[in-house]
């Protein structure tokens, strides 16, 4: 795959780079250490104070691990199961059972593509009605059996589309916000992406809900909100500060339990740590999880969706 | 997420002719407006369906054209600090003299005791944060904790209101968690759409009643027209995404004219409420 670096990744690359080149050579440790830290120095500096928009660029990087990226590192035995049983099947929503360090669970997440003829396939991760149900189809089966669910979500939103529309976009995303929020099994969200709306929210609904340290999650798009608000969608990096939706932003709103660290650098430098820091935190949460009643566990999910949003009483 | 813009603004036009006489939007025909408002301002000449506020729809389909209202004073914060939403809401409030998008409480249809709540698109495009979210959601509670019917209303093109983010968002779980109970409980949830009725409201508790109910011609859906052409690069066909599509997908179970709007929802509301009827 193409390398792929933001502007403001460059710099940080390049001493990583000169640092490569130096370690095949003699009596240069020296120079190393102080290149080292010169670039830990300069990854802390940036890191630490990315805009909105920036992390925007990050949550949609193009060699960001992806659900199927994830799947190997996360999940032994795993079965991909295909189609909604009505329609079709939707690759831009991925499905599947397995083990998760020895516990069997259903696994869903959107699929984007690494490159061009995949993103095509996978329709940017944009699923039609017919992946929200194949998810649905999977959220039953895993109450039946008991399966802890676990979701990847990484979206740009639902498909907007005619044939989505004919085939009740709206229904199925509302179906599973319903049917999900009584499922008689743990669910655990993981944020991983792009939380692009509606689209992310329908199979965003769980006891547990984490974003990965440099993804968002969001009523609309920074360029659909620019449109509206500044008839101009270039002013998306506005937009985004004013939607606030970054993963600190909504664990001070209440609307996520945890935030999930990335590796230096960000999820797309190291798939391999940063799927183990999202299982790190699958395995505290179903510890938790699993001790619960069928009856307590969804109890506390509805309780847990009342209590957000804000408002007060005036006379 | 919808913009205003892109929607009919059949309410501002009437505002607009605040005279004896108005041009009817979609045939053109000049009406005379005590007939209209005799005729649930329906076209008599096309069938168009004016847009009507949330105080009308109480007289036309609630007993006495009563409703006990309930959390009439839940307002809004301004949780992101976002531009413009203050004003935004201050002159909604000043437009349609309610304190947000959304009225709801106890009533009476034929009879049976209801909870009915309604959204009103003149407010912010009737569009849901966390009052108009908190509003269905208690609304709900109450028709389970007192078993009765509850039958939501919806005029909102706005979907989730941007200006309360994430927040916004969540309200679609949060009513729809609600209307799951109702529904482990057997109790009937009636949706009335009418126009229009899209994005995170369409796609959370206005698509879930046990009945769902459209007025002619309203726009229902997911995403709003314009971004979809804007998509695929091409024009929509007439009749896309308005109650008579929706009818055809199956995804209502009615569209009536407002005239029968409410012996509509007696009819059933009786047969779901009442199972054993001498006749
Ligand atoms: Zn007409």
């Amino acid at each position: 795959m193409a390398e792929y670096y933001l502007d403001f990744e460059k710099p940080i690359v390049e001493l990583e780079k000169r640092i490569d080149e130096l370690h095949g050579l003699e009596g240069v440790s020296d120079e190393i250490g102080k290149l080292e830290r010169q670039v830990d120095r300069l990854r802390k500096k940036v890191y630490s104070r990315l805009s909105r928009w920036q992390i925007v660029q990050l949550a949609r990087h193009p060699r960001r691990p992806y659900t199927l990226d994830l799947v190997p590192y996360l999940f032994t035995e795993f079965t991909e199961l295909h189609g909604d049983r009505g329609y079709a099947d939707d690759s831009a929503l991925v499905t599947g059972i397995g083990r998760f360090r020895g516990r069997s669970v259903a696994i869903a997440g959107h699929q984007k593509g690494h490159d061009t003829k995949e993103r095509t396939k996978r329709n940017f991760g944009m699923p039609h009605p017919e992946g929200y149900r194949k998810a649905l189809r999977i959220y039953n089966m895993a109450g039946r059996f008991k399966l802890p669910v676990i979701n990847f979500v990484d979206t740009p939103g639902a498909y907007p589309g005619v044939g989505a529309e004919e085939r009740g976009q709206s229904e199925a995303i509302a179906r599973n916000l319903q049917e999900m929020s009584v499922l008689r099994t743990p669910i655990i969200v993981i944020v991983t992406g792009e939380g692009g709306s509606g689209g992310a929210l329908a199979i965003a609904v769980g006891d547990r809900i984490y974003m990965l340290e440099y993804s968002f999650y969001s009523v609309i798009s920074p360029e659909g909100c620019a449109s509206i608000l500044w008839r101009d969608s270039t002013k998306a990096p506005m937009a985004a500060e004013a939607l606030k939706f970054t993963s600190r932003d909504n664990l001070v709103h209440g609307v996520i339990d945890d935030i999930i660290e990335e590796p230096a650098g960000g999820a797309h430098r190291d798939w391999a740590l940063t799927a183990k820091l999202i299982g790190d935190k699958i395995s505290e949460a179903l510890a938790e999880l699993e001790k619960l009643p069928a009856d307590e566990l969804i109890a506390r999910r509805i309780g847990k969706f009342r209590a957000m949003g804000k408002y007060k009483n005036s006379s | 997420m919808f913009s205003r813009k892109n929607l009919r603004p059949a309410r501002k036009k009437i505002k607009l002719e605040d005279g004896l006489w108005l041009k009817c939007e979609s045939c053109g025909e000049i009406l005379y407006r005590k007939e209209l408002d005799q005729s649930y301002w329906i076209c008599p000449k096309c069938n168009f369906h004016f847009r009507i506020d949330h105080q009308t729809y109480i007289k036309l389909l609630l007993d006495d054209g009563k409703l006990d209202e309930i959390d009439r004073n839940l307002v809004p914060t301004d949780p992101l600090g976002f531009p413009k939403y203050k004003e935004k809401y201050k002159t909604s409030v000043k437009k349609t003299n309610i304190k947000e998008g959304i009225i709801s409480g106890r009533a009476k249809i034929a009879d049976i005791p209801v909870i009915y709540a309604a959204t009103d698109f003149g407010f912010m495009g009737g569009s849901m944060g966390s009052v108009v979210g908190e509003k269905v959601a208690r609304a709900a509670r109450l028709a389970l904790k007192e078993k009765i019917p509850f039958v939501m209303l919806t005029a909102s093109g706005g979907g989730a209101r941007m200006q309360e983010g994430i927040l916004s968002l969540m309200q679609m779980v949060k009513t729809s968690a609600e209307v799951a109970l109702l529904k482990q409980a057997g109790i009937p949830y009636i949706n009335i759409l009418t126009h229009p009725t899209m994005a995170g409201v369409m796609a959370s508790f206005a698509s879930l009643g046990d009945v769902i109910i459209a007025e002619p011609g309203a726009l229902l859906g997911f995403t709003g027209p314009r971004v979809i052409e804007q998509t695929i690069g091409e024009k929509l066909p007439p009749g896309f995404q308005r109650s008579e599509f929706l009818l055809d997908h199956g995804f209502v179970d009615i569209v009536c004219t407002r005239r029968e709007l409410r012996d509509n929802l007696v009819r059933v509301l009786d047969v779901l409420v009442n199972h054993v009827k001498n006749q």
